[in-house]
């Protein structure tokens, strides 16, 4: 779903950013003329998201001016890859993409890679929440790999598409608590409403998803964490880590942007730049407060290296997991 | 008591003429972005994001609400008149609606869509108010297997939509099932029947079969027979007015449709395409003429109509009351509600009262500009059946393809619709029914989803359709649905004709 705004709705975009514009402080960087932000999904889901919350940072903090936003999905964001990798574009161009889009690669047998596009900045990640509804008789996330390693059929893991971060993490820990990773019973669903009504609804053992995606529920207590993938608790959360009941694991679903590699110097460092003061702004860190993302920012070079490892691990799980052969 | 109190207070913040000018923009634009193919109600609340980012989170609201509810009313005009569905919802109403039409009564049947979708609006709106908690608690009974048993309750529509001939029905159903295969398969992560097309991979768009079924393969065949016919308009026959006929005839499928809408809207993995196609099937069933559907029966507009509509006001319940998205535009809705940094789900309402019966008397107010909005505009569209033939199928070949392109953005889809709009144009000339085709496409994957999550989730175990409850129910309806019909068959037959009927209920395939 391509969607280049119409001539009217730029209009009144327009009208409203000068309207900002002239209210912000002036800027220090020269702005970028024209800017194409590609986010390889539909509307409303996180890369939509990211893709639209920084098109407004830019223009609001006047790094970047006209700039649009364009969904193409399809395939785990490899459809908008490889229309990325090929376009040959007059304006910058830009990619939003994260670590569905690794195993997506993989498992589809993508003719383009990340190889093909230049890592320009990690944005923001999301810590996995581990959920079971409240009167079920897991209570801790030991009771959970007990019942496991006992009965590994016996657990119906509930998460996002096939091959997606929430199938990788159950591999991660089936295989960190020696049960082969095969034999997890993953239940994949369209994830967000679909997952959370099977989760609160009791029907799958338990759910898996970003934290925030389910912390309404945890306020109203018709459901609880057993468990989180960060390193230590979220600030403002007692929910206990993997690390903490004994399973040495750390997971982030993390996203990101990618430049094209046809990008010239010049502009590669102007995109760099640009991003790198967008997410140092207040702006930036409202909003991703606001929508429960947490600020992993990494520049290009250590982004690059972070990339490199996370994909060993991927293609291991998925090849551990029989999703790739 | 409180509810009404609360509703009150909604009607009060809806009612101020500022909100009141957004609802009735949103139900403007809505009605617009519901009649083209291709651009639906979440694509327009995404792109209208950013627009509104200024505005009052009640009043943006207000006119989201107002867009959801006027695409459902619009997506019934191309189907009725073009017999081009905008919106999958809107497939079944093409059926029997576009039928009409040709018969010169197109003003009757967009009269009992608009005002069936007026009354199931209200009514599913009411029930929202007074019920949605107590609905959602029983739509989260619903796991894999009950979904699975829904489905193939569902499945049995394709017994009212099969035509004269089992073995061509049965031909066009498996086309459809078959179609419904091609994609990464969820539980897996497998591609099937993509021939490496990355564009296929997300399987192949239900609105792109049926425009390319019913418009193109419709436009083409009749363009091909059009030398040996004489050269006519669709003339309007009569008062382009509702007939007594046509009230008594379709205000109990406006209601049974919403009784069947709301419910299975609340439903998770719902949809509004399921309870469209049971009303179908029962209006078929209950109908005096059972003969007249597919030709034109009112009753086949009437009820799925309803239907749509009334699924529509149940998506917002476990939206409002859970923060569960079950649609795409209720999943950008609450993509709407993080931006203004509203905290969606079970506290919502308890946090922002204003702005959730604000939104929900807005909708009451929005159903009243709809029906002000679309009645006067039945004239007006009606007309469009009064151009020339050859002009109004070029126009609808060129409509049709315009909005399969911007679906996507996408050439393949613009390649799908045609490839599918010639296998729809062999069909028809073969006597082959379309709809069958429709129903399996919709229908297959979802089936098989769920009937694979059940089975995992009982470790293979298939007992577990039967020893659920609502599961268990809904497959013996669904049994009785088949086998009623044939037994009653045989029964006439047997008393009627004694020994010279076929012994059994089943068709000699032609």
């Amino acid at each position: 779903m391509t969607i280049r705004m119409p001539g009217a709705v730029k209009g009144v975009l327009t009208a409203a950013v000068l309207a900002t514009a002239s209210l912000a402080a002036t800027p220090s960087l020269a702005e970028i003329k024209g800017l194409e932000i590609i986010a390889p999904a539909s509307p409303g889901g996180g890369w939509d998201q990211h893709a639209r919350t920084l098109q407004q940072v830019l223009q609001d903090q006047k790094l970047a001016s006209n700039i649009q936003v364009v969904n193409i999905p399809g395939a785990g964001g490899t459809v908008g890859l490889a229309q990325f990798v090929t376009a040959k574009k007059r304006t910058p161009t830009v990619l939003v993409g994260g670590q569905i889009m690794l195993g997506a690669i993989v498992t589809n047998k993508s003719a383009v890679t990340l190889d093909q596009v230049t890592p320009l900045a990690r944005l923001t990640g999301e810590y996995t929440a581990i959920v079971v509804p409240p009167d079920s008789p897991i209570k801790t996330f030991g009771d959970l790999i007990q019942k496991f390693k006992a009965d590994p059929g016996s657990v119906s893991w509930g998460g996002g598409s096939a091959g997606g971060s929430d199938q990788i993490l159950a591999g991660l820990i089936a295989k960190a608590v020696g049960v082969d990773p095969n034999k997890v019973n993953y239940v994949a669903t369209a994830g967000g409403g679909e997952l959370l009504a099977s989760a609160l609804g009791g029907h799958v053992t338990l759910g898996m998803g970003g934290y925030s995606e389910f912390a309404p529920q945890f306020q109203a207590g018709k459901l609880r964490a057993i468990a989180v993938s960060a390193p230590q608790r979220l600030p403002g959360s007692d929910t206990p880590t993997m690390k903490e009941q004994g399973v040495d694991l750390e997971f982030v679903n993390w996203r990101g942007v990618f430049a094209q590699s046809s990008a010239k110097p010049a502009e590669m460092k102007e995109l760099q730049e640009a991003v790198a003061k967008a997410v140092a702004s207040d702006e930036w860190k409202q909003a991703v407060k606001q929508r429960g993302w947490i600020d992993l920012y990494q520049p290009p070079a250590e982004f690059a290296a972070f990339l490199k490892q996370e994909r060993v691990q991927i293609e291991g799980t998925l090849k551990d997991l029989g999703l790739v052969k | 008591m409180e509810t009404l109190a609360a509703l009150g207070h909604g009607f009060l913040v809806a009612l101020t003429p500022y909100n009141l000018l957004w609802s009735a923009i949103g139900v403007t634009v809505g009605t617009a972005v519901g009649v083209l193919p291709g651009i639906g109600p979440a694509l327009t609340v995404a792109l209208l994001l950013p627009v509104t980012y200024g505005l009052e989170p009640t009043s943006a609201f207000i006119m989201f609400a107002g867009i959801y509810y006027g695409a459902m009313y619009g997506g019934s005009t191309t189907s009725i008149l073009l017999n081009a569905p905008g919106e999958s919802g809107s497939i079944v109403t093409a059926i029997d609606g576009h039928a009409m039409a040709r018969q010169g009564r197109g003003a009757q049947a967009l009269a009992t869509a608009a005002i069936g979708s007026f009354i199931a609006g209200t009514i599913a709106t009411a029930a929202l108010t007074f019920v949605a908690p107590l609905m959602v608690k029983l739509a989260l009974l619903f796991g894999p297997a009950e979904y699975f048993a829904l489905m193939v309750l569902a499945l049995t529509t394709v017994t009212a939509v099969l035509g004269s001939s089992l073995a061509r029905g049965l031909a066009s159903l498996f086309l459809g099932l078959a179609l419904g295969l091609v994609g990464i398969d969820m539980q897996t992560g497998q591609a099937r029947l993509a021939f490496g097309v990355p564009e296929l991979l997300d399987g192949i768009d239900t609105v792109v079969v049926a425009v390319g079924l019913f418009a193109v393969g419709e436009t083409l065949y009749v363009a091909s027979r059009h030398r040996f016919e004489t050269e006519e308009i669709y003339a309007l026959k009569g008062s382009k007015w509702m007939s007594r006929e046509d009230w008594s005839r379709s205000w109990k499928p406006w209601l049974r449709g919403t009784l069947l809408g709301f419910p299975i809207g609340t439903l998770p993995a719902g949809g509004s395409e399921i309870p469209t196609f049971l009303s179908y099937l029962v209006e078929k069933r209950l109908a005096k003429k059972p003969e007249e559907f597919g030709k034109g029966a009112i009753e086949a507009v009437a009820g799925p109509e309803a239907a749509n509509n009334a699924s529509a006001a149940g998506v917002l319940a476990p939206l409002l009351s859970l923060g569960l998205p079950t649609s795409a535009t209720a999943a950008i809705m609450l993509a709407a509600f993080q931006q203004y940094g509203l905290q969606p789900g079970p506290t919502l309402f308890d946090n922002n009262p204003e702005l959730v019966w604000g939104m929900i008397a807005s909708l009451y107010i929005g159903n009243v500009l709809l029906l002000v909005l679309n009645l006067p505009l039945v004239g007006f569209w009606v007309k469009l059946l009064l151009i020339p033939r050859p002009w109004l199928y070029a126009g609808i070949l060129v409509f049709s393809s315009l909005g399969a392109y911007t679906l996507n953005n996408n050439v393949v889809d613009l390649v799908i619709l045609w490839v599918i709009g010639l296998v729809g144009f062999g069909m028809r000339v073969l006597n082959v029914p379309v709809a069958p085709c429709v129903v399996g496409l919709i229908l297959g994957p979802l089936a098989e989803q769920q009937f694979r999550r059940a089975l995992a989730i009982s470790q293979g175990d298939p007992s577990v359709f039967l020893t659920h409850p609502i599961s268990a129910a809904l497959l013996i309806i669904a049994a009785l649905l088949v086998i009623g019909p044939m037994v009653l068959r045989y029964r006439n037959n047997g008393a009627g004709n004694g020994s010279s009927s076929s012994p059994s209920g089943t068709h000699p395939a032609t």
